[in-house]
């Protein structure tokens, strides 16, 4: 399972990583892997306010749809239109150029209930057992 | 609240194995995919598969006035079945509607076999057995009987080496015993996937051998296990109607544009009235096709506009692997079912802008 060390991560699989105030954000290795093939990827308008905890994207894949919660509240600058275009993006690099969206992060705060590395990997693993 | 029983096949714990993912299809534990349901889909296409479908229900019906009794209950023309073949056919109730959509198998002047959905195989037999007029012998044998379905372009010659000539003159909806692996199974030529194939049917605890022998002796020509997701996305590009989608209590045979099947046999039918008067007049909703024209992926239940009013819904909709776009089947206002009319589709609150196609998307192969 690949789970980078630089990343923080949510219980509902998505990572970020945060520099400068803002923070990138995509889905996880394991949820690229529980859903198999991504065929469409509904990104958010820019400059769409969101809300930590919230659905704001919608990741499909042949038979499945879900949603992808805000790992933060705050506005979203930039999203990824190469991944609209090529879906299997998601599943071939997810922490690259698998990457959803761009948020200018609002309240710093909420940076704290992130998962670390070791959280997430033991999260995943027990998911895995169950 | 009643416990529902969870029903598996002998292969389960064989999907297991092979890392299938598994859901809940009508009661049963089913393999929906081993690897994605893409790769799956595209290897029907290109060479062959292997699908598990146990599941499926058989119902048994013999006796001197077995086939005077499905023709009461059946919309086909049993009449015109001889040994050897296989009608698509429905059981439906007085207003028309669809209780089932089935394979029946004649095997002999006075015995039968129909191949049912797994969701409706006991109120199947319900049925039937509440309309024996005429001691006609009614067993479910599903619990015996093994199917797994051989699909694909490569799917004749391989069976070809393993039973024989008789392989290679089987038609479309002919069906043969044979012996496979020294096993007695029946082998008919038909499928759900819009390719050439077959489903053969087995003992129950033959099964997993059976499995083990085909994937061993397939895999020099690519074939390989298939779940239900591919099921679906195949039968869905082939333009067949899916048991509780396209068809149900309250959607008809002629609704579905399955009118050729309704037949117009002197004998009386249940549902005959209603259907025929449908057939010649037409109906008020009619099933069509049709592919996104925007990027969305329109999912069953979601409703159709045309000129901002509701016209209907999608009953199937999904990713095609084949055609690389969405695409799905939908019930709407007949008026609006001619091909290259734009309709919208509301997903998730937005329209979103598709057109009417021919039906299928993808014609049989076989």
């Amino acid at each position: 399972m690949n789970i980078p060390e630089n990343l923080k991560y949510t219980e509902e699989h998505e990572w970020v990583k945060i520099e400068d105030g803002t923070a990138v954000m995509g889905i996880t290795d394991f949820a690229q892997k529980m859903l198999t093939d991504v065929v469409f990827v509904e990104l958010p308008e820019v400059g769409k306010q969101v809300e930590k905890g919230k659905p704001f994207i919608v990741v499909e894949s042949v038979k499945s749809v879900s949603d992808v919660f805000a790992v933060l509240s705050g506005e979203v600058m930039e999203v990824n239109e190469t991944v609209a275009d090529d879906p299997a993006l998601v599943n071939q690099d997810p922490y690259g150029k698998g990457w959803l969206v761009k948020i200018k992060i609002s309240s710093v705060g909420e940076t704290d209930s992130l998962l670390t590395h070791d959280a997430y990997l033991k999260l995943c693993e027990g998911e895995e057992n169950k | 609240m009643i416990e529902k029983e969870i029903k598996k096949t002998p292969l389960f714990e064989t999907h297991k194995t092979m890392n299938a993912k598994i859901v809940d299809f009508s009661g049963w534990q089913m393999p929906v995919q081993y690897t994605t349901i893409i790769e799956e889909h595209l290897n029907t296409r290109n060479a062959g598969s292997l699908f598990d479908i146990c599941h499926m229900g058989e119902i048994m019906v013999s006796g001197a006035n077995a086939g005077s009794l499905l023709q009461y209950l059946l919309v086909g023309d049993v009449s015109s079945l001889a040994p050897g073949k296989i009608m698509y056919t429905f059981l439906c109730n007085e207003q028309g509607g669809t209780l089932d959509d089935l394979l029946i198998y004649m095997i002999s002047d006075n015995e039968y076999m129909l191949v049912v959905n797994a969701g409706t195989t006991d109120t199947d037999l319900a049925w039937i057995m509440d309309h024996n007029r005429d001691d006609v012998k009614v067993q479910d044998i599903s619990n015996k009987r093994g199917k797994l379905d051989l699909q694909g372009p490569v799917a004749r010659k391989l069976l070809h080496k393993l039973c024989g000539n008789r392989i290679m003159e089987l038609k479309r909806l002919r069906f043969i015993q044979t012996e496979l692996f020294e096993k007695t199974v029946l082998i008919s030529c038909s499928g759900y996937t819009g390719e050439d194939g077959f489903e053969i049917f087995c003992k129950l605890d033959e099964v997993i051998v059976l499995w083990d022998a085909i994937l061993d002796a397939g895999s020099f020509v690519d074939v390989r296990p298939a779940g239900l997701g591919a099921r679906n996305t195949l039968r869905l590009e082939a333009g067949y109607c899916l048991y509780g989608h396209e068809l149900s209590g309250e959607i008809t045979p002629v609704e579905a544009s399955l009118g050729w099947a309704v037949s117009e046999v002197e004998d009386d039918y249940i549902g005959k009235k209603v259907l025929l008067k449908q057939k010649s007049v037409g109906t008020e909703k009619k099933l069509a096709a049709f592919e996104m024209v925007d990027r969305g992926i329109a999912r069953e239940q979601c409703e159709i506009m045309c000129n901002g009013k509701r016209i209907g819904v999608v009953t199937s909709g999904s990713y095609s692997p084949t055609f690389r776009k969405p695409i799905g089947l939908c019930l709407i206002k007949s008026e609006f079912v001619k091909t290259g009319n734009n309709i919208d589709i509301i997903i998730r609150e937005k329209l979103q802008r598709a057109r009417i196609v021919k039906k299928p998307f993808y014609e049989y192969k076989g």
